[in-house]
């Protein structure tokens, strides 16, 4: 056997690696940061402002400041100097109108949640006691809180800005130059075509990841260290620096075991800047840790958008023009990536189909609410559902299945790589392989007769069949086109692997998981890179110090991006222990092989592995003249395209037409994420991915009453979907290697929650399409369904009531 | 203060503590225990179950002086001389968690569900675990992993 | 979030307990499992000065046959209920609705008295109890009264225990033989039911009987559809002839509208899990 089969044979890549993170974690013995306890360390409660907007006319702390083991009570006015500034990286436009966002102000609230006083005492009990006894007085102001009210500036959400509008950022195909005049083919298809014109509403979601967040800062070294449940380290650490004036030497950023995040800690946020403030006045180590509650209120909230499509097609359903108007709810304010979150689904609208004109335009708008940005998917769940939405009325127009409008329209696989009406160029794919390979596993056609039985007869259960054949582009890159839409920050990552003298490799990157399971993955990519067996690989991450350089985890990019950095890292390792390792076999770097981890000299038996030649390294004893004695390496990479997975996700649901309860029966998908590292782990994220995406579909929303609370502000009444309210599904995948990185991955982390929310109010839709529906707004609750084929409405305008039953009531007589 | 004395993962533990003190936060501030974690404060999470003289409890919804006289399991005490419980090595086996957050509390569930039923169908399972949300996992690997600790995988 | 500091009494006798709130009075708070009074107290919904634990006192927790009823003490757990027999035998329906009450772990701590003195109009045990006729043993410190189903729910989280009273024990006549459905309708399983119903009946050959219909979240307290009690008398378990009598399900009910459905849709939705609930009762 060659040492390039025996390679091939043990090869990491591609394998069911069990995790090596979940030891810890199945045994309790975790580092999350609410978990950490430093010696005299204080803890913090937040006054919250009950009012969605409200001056704030002053703030009586003397109660609270008297009340046991409290330090101190401060206000906005108290830490005005040094609390920072919470940025916007992202302004879309010049002339973006955007607040000024400080941690704590000191005049007015501007969202039911918003920070107005912290308590500092010796216990968490007792600052929460405190807080309760802070007496701020408000003058309650009008609030701006339904979306398209206030895009028409009804009531401002910010009076001194003059209006609620942001920004409007737009795309046109015409004058990019990357299509035609989308006018053009809507007038055309008015007259000779089809036209087809619908409004949909992307409900306001909020992440609910299981941890709440939570913040420590220790401010007693010489650099201040700050632990904070964030996915992304090393921006927390530039926003701060950045906005308080400490130097960035002199903070250390860390995120520990992170329970979850899926964009919502992708923030930097006013509970992480108080606590630094408050830690770096009293020179004390404090700890913040919200409850679900506050978690839900001030954690920023996803999606929310209205969509109005105007789809062109010719008569026979190829599709010529897409027009895309989108209003989207900022909240009060611009967050970290703010009004750029919509437009992250600007060039996706388009998806897989062959457009010869597209325009998109998005006007983004303040209001009274907590603020928005990134959820899971970030701007393309939002267009793919709407896309694909579209597409089924389209097919619904024509009266043909609507597999056959998206076949008649998308990329054929011998097209790629294709340039899109947006200018983006798909590297590969191949949607008619994925497409008969999930109806395959699905039992299309078997279904569809059932269906058709089942309307004949007149079934109170009917059935619906539902399909979404997404793209997504994740991997936000490179730099330079970042730069050019105005992006705050490049798209690079960063890796660098230090050959320890035992052979042990650490490997460093600066992606910082929250539960991916890079240490896994990544552990894979540089044993089979420097052929060193997957224990001896450990991946370190999260921390400034540790991994200096990065980029941090969200947009699907950890893999693509970052595992490529490791790549090159790995592949500088080898390069750089050759001429040491041809040194010491004294034969010429030429005539070395390097292949399963070992270098050997071509035509004989002699040979070192890389471990050796780290070892040898190490002690310097001997070693070429002219190089140093040092083969670790590091590498920064910046990559040359988006990265463009895709899938064909179907689902089949039920309906009980008399409630209007829905039931999923089956749900299967087929994606193409390129070369998979692990398959396990990808299926893992499948699996979330798709739930997430279902539960907006069917569960989840956030509510806000007419005054701007969010009623829906517990997990009694934001329904995050259990284990009883799902099935398993069926995956499965086909490989067409991305063109743009070395391993040829595609990203997972969003690909099924991008995909599954439109297949499964495509199937609901499809299943009581014949009794007159061709809408039901989402969450599809049993009453919105039930209204739908009552004919009584619930597509469109349908508002979810501003109510929640109280079940844990103060007013209650005898609990007991 | 209220003096409490209990067994926690089998050691005796004995504190004065205030009534108000939840028994997760007794675990956690007072023994050290965080492996239990608190995920939200309405009792819909389950993230903080342990086990209450042998039954499935959610820890932030009981008083640590409920608790005294009593014996609790926690995530730290399941395994046992190094040796993971078979469910623990489960959730390992079919890539049961991702984050974590959720597993200590998803394990101690799906420990008391096996207890009461060792042999549960899909469907019993999921039911089973209808108090313990996990944002990650999408369920799937955690009903195939109460599958596998049952032996009834297919 | 942690409750408020409250004072903790653990008494072991009934007689410790009524002292203990006759001192302590308004500023009490009495808790048996806490499954419903913890979360109030960690989101400082209320802050008690004492808490009366009443969970240490073994008189109030057992299952006992009674004659003609089976009697439940206040402080038995939901799991316990759900796993005997004797109530299974001779009050099915109580079962059933205790099944899927909330989920495990709460059904190990949370107890059948408490859910019931709790009086949300969304709990799932009001409304079986109501149709089964239960009997609610009150303690005061002039002795103990029994209070009918009909009289005890007084209101959204309001019942007929007065000041420095306490529940000790459900009296539940017996059913004996009688089928039993509670039919529960919720969006996700961890939800309090939208509307759910509890339908108990009796049926000789194929004809109903008796029956005993009690309906969850339709109004402030658990109501019990008597319209449709009366019209399913003499019919057939058919579901024509339940259908018809089902439409009265919404009679007299005030349900309330919130993020899981308005008025009406409730209003539709009694009659549909009515028909099913009393079918499934009708059926086995």
């Amino acid at each position: 056997m060659t040492a390039t089969e025996e390679r091939a044979a043990t090869a990491e890549i591609g394998r069911d690696r069990r995790r090596k993170e979940d030891q810890r974690l199945i045994t309790g013995r975790t580092r999350w940061t609410d978990n950490i306890t430093l010696p005299g360390m204080l803890h913090l409660a937040m006054v919250r402002s009950p009012f969605a907007h409200a001056t704030i006319r002053s703030i009586d702390t003397s109660a609270a400041r008297t009340s046991a083991n409290v330090v101190t009570v401060l206000t906005g006015a108290d830490i005005a100097d040094d609390q920072g500034v919470i940025i916007n990286a992202w302004p879309i436009t010049k002339d973006q109108v955007s607040p000024t966002h400080l941690p704590m102000p000191s005049d007015r609230a501007t969202f039911a949640g918003e920070i107005v006083a912290v308590v500092v005492a010796r216990s968490a009990a007792e600052a929460r006691d405190a807080a309760e006894l802070v007496d701020v007085d408000y003058e309650e102001l009008p609030a701006a809180v339904d979306l398209k009210e206030s895009a028409a500036d009804t009531v401002l959400a910010h009076p001194d800005l003059g209006t609620n509008k942001s920004a409007l950022w737009t795309f046109d195909s015409g004058e990019a130059g990357t299509g035609g005049d989308v006018e053009e083919t809507i007038d055309k298809a008015r007259s000779d075509g089809i036209v087809i014109e619908r409004e949909y509403r992307q409900q306001r979601l909020i992440p609910a990841f299981m941890e709440p967040r939570s913040t420590v800062v220790d401010p007693t070294g010489e650099q201040i260290t700050m632990w904070s449940a964030t996915q992304i380290p090393h921006v927390l650490r530039f926003a701060l620096a950045a906005t308080t004036g400490v130097p960035e030497s002199k903070i250390r950023v860390v995120a520990p075991d992170v329970g979850g995040g899926f964009g919502g800690k992708l923030q930097t946020t006013p509970e992480e800047f108080i606590t630094f403030a408050v830690a770096r006045r009293l020179g004390k180590p404090v700890k913040y840790t919200e409850t679900r509650s506050e978690s839900l209120v001030a954690c920023h909230h996803g999606r929310d958008q209205w969509q109005k499509l105007t789809l062109a097609a010719e008569k026979d359903g190829t599709v010529t023009g897409l027009k895309v108007e989108l209003l989207a709810d900022l909240g009060s304010y611009n967050a970290l990536l703010g009004g750029g979150t919509p437009v992250l689904g600007a060039f996706m609208f388009n998806a897989i189909y062959k457009f010869q004109a597209y325009h998109f335009s998005v006007q983004t708008v303040l209001t009274n609410k907590t603020w928005t940005d990134a959820y899971r998917g970030a701007g393309r769940p939002e267009a793919t559902f709407a896309i694909e939405r579209i597409m089924d009325e389209l097919a619904a127009e024509l009266g043909v299945d609507p597999l056959e409008i998206r076949e008649r329209n998308w990329i054929k696989h011998d097209e790629f790589p294709y340039t899109t009406v947006c200018g983006l160029e798909y590297d590969s794919g191949n949607y008619e392989a994925a497409t008969e390979r999930a109806k395959e596993m699905i039992g299309y056609d078997e279904l569809r007769a059932e269906q058709k039985q089942r309307r004949e007869s007149g079934d109170r259960v009917q059935l619906g069949i539902g399909v979404s054949t997404f793209t997504e582009m994740c991997g936000l890159a490179p730099s330079r086109v970042l730069g050019s839409l105005d992006y705050g920050a490049g798209g690079w990552e960063h890796a660098s692997v230090r050959m320890l003298a035992t052979g042990k490799v650490e490997l460093v990157t600066g992606v910082s998981p929250h539960g991916q399971g890079h240490e896994t993955a990544f552990s894979q990519i540089v044993a089979d890179r420097l052929g060193v067996p997957f224990e001896d690989v450990e991946v370190l991450h999260g921390d400034t110090q540790v991994a200096h350089k990065g980029m941090d985890t969200y947009g699907s990019r950890s893999l693509v991006i970052g595992g490529e950095a490791v790549v090159k890292a790995a592949d500088r390792v080898i390069e750089k222990a050759r001429p040491i390792a041809a040194h010491l076999l004294e034969a010429s770097v030429d005539d070395l092989d390097f292949a399963g981890g070992r270098f050997s000299v071509r035509g004989t038996d002699q040979g070192l592995t890389i471990q050796e030649v780290a070892l040898a390294t190490f002690a310097a004893h001997n070693y070429p003249e002219g190089i140093e004695p040092y083969i670790d390496a590091e590498a920064t990479y910046d990559p040359i395209n988006f990265n463009f997975p895709h899938g064909t996700h179907l689902c089949a649901m039920e309906v009980d037409t008399e409630t209007g309860a829905v039931r999923m029966r089956k749900y299967v998908c087929c994606d193409d994420i390129g070369n998979i590292i692990n398959p396990l782990i990808v299926a893992g994220q499948v699996h979330g991915g798709v739930t997430q995406g279902i539960a907006q579909a069917l569960f989840e929303e956030a509510v806000y009453d007419d005054a701007g609370t969010l009623v829906s502000g517990s997990l009694v009444d934001y329904l995050v979907p259990t284990a009883a309210d799902l099935i398993s599904f069926d995956i499965d995948h086909t490989t067409s290697p991305s063109l743009t990185n070395t391993l040829g991955t595609k990203g997972v982390g969003e690909a099924g929650t991008i995909a599954s929310t439109p297949a499964v109010v495509n199937a609901i839709v499809d299943a009581v399409r014949h009794l007159g529906v061709n809408d039901i707004q989402m969450p599809c609750t049993p009453e919105r369904v039930w209204k739908a084929v009552q004919g009584v409405g619930a597509g469109g305008d349908d508002p979810t009531a501003g109510a929640a039953m109280p079940h844990f009531d103060e007013q209650e007589g005898g609990a007991q | 203060m209220t003096k409490i004395q209990l067994t926690v993962d089998g050691d005796t533990v004995s504190d004065d503590v205030e009534p108000r003190m939840l028994l997760v936060q007794y675990l956690r501030e007072k023994l050290g225990k965080t492996g239990t974690v608190i995920g939200c404060d309405t009792s819909n999470c389950g993230a903080c179950t342990v086990h209450l003289d042998g039954k499935s409890v959610k820890s932030c919804n009981v008083l640590a002086v409920q608790a005294d006289g009593r014996e609790v399991t926690t995530i730290e005490g399941l395994a046992t001389n190094g040796e993971l419980h078979p469910v623990q090595a489960a959730f390992h086996e079919c890539h049961a968690l991702q984050c974590g957050f959720c597993t200590p509390g998803m394990i101690m569930q799906s420990v008391d569900l096996l207890n009461d039923n060792p042999n549960p169908s899909e469907e019993e399972i999921r039911l089973g675990l209808e108090g313990n949300l996990c944002r990650c996992t999408g369920y799937h690997n955690i009903v195939k992993a109460v599958q596998t600790a049952a032996g009834g995988a297919s | 979030m942690i409750p408020a500091q409250f004072d903790y009494v653990a008494p072991t006798s009934v007689d410790e307990a009524l002292a203990a709130l006759a001192e302590r009075g308004d500023d009490a708070k009495v808790i048996a499992g806490g499954q419903s009074l913890l979360p109030v107290l960690r989101m400082r919904l209320n802050a008690p000065e004492v808490v009366i634990d009443i969970g240490r006192i073994d008189a109030l927790r057992g299952i006992r046959d009674d004659g003609d009823a089976i009697v439940i003490g206040a402080t038995t757990t939901h799991a316990e209920v759900g796993a005997s027999s004797l109530v299974y035998d001779n009050a099915a329906l109580v079962t059933k609705a205790v099944e899927h009450l909330a989920d495990a772990q709460i059904r190990h701590r949370g107890t059948f008295g408490g859910a019931l003195a709790h009086a949300d109009p969304a709990g799932d045990l009001g409304a079986p109890a109501l149709a089964l006729g239960a009997q609610f043993v009150i303690a005061g410190t002039g002795g103990t009264r029994t209070v009918g189903a009909d009289e005890f729910f007084v209101d959204l989280f309001e019942t007929a225990i007065g000041d420095g009273e306490l529940l000790t024990e459900v009296r539940i006549p017996k059913h004996t033989g009688w089928g039993a459905h509670y039919e529960k309708f919720v969006r996700v399983a961890h939800q309090w039911p939208i509307v759910a119903v509890a339908a108990t009946v009796k049926a000789d050959g194929g004809t109903i009987s008796e029956a005993r219909v009690g309906l969850t979240n339709m109004g402030s307290t658990p109501l019990r559809a008597t319209a449709v009690e009366q019209a399913l008398v003499g019919q057939p378990a058919t579901e024509d002839a339940v259908r018809q009598a089902a439409a009265a399900a919404a009679e007299g009910t005030n349900p309330p509208s919130d993020l899981n459905g308005d008025r009406d849709y409730r209003r539709h939705l009694a009659t549909v899990l009515t028909r099913r609930a009393v079918l499934a009762a009708a059926g086995g």
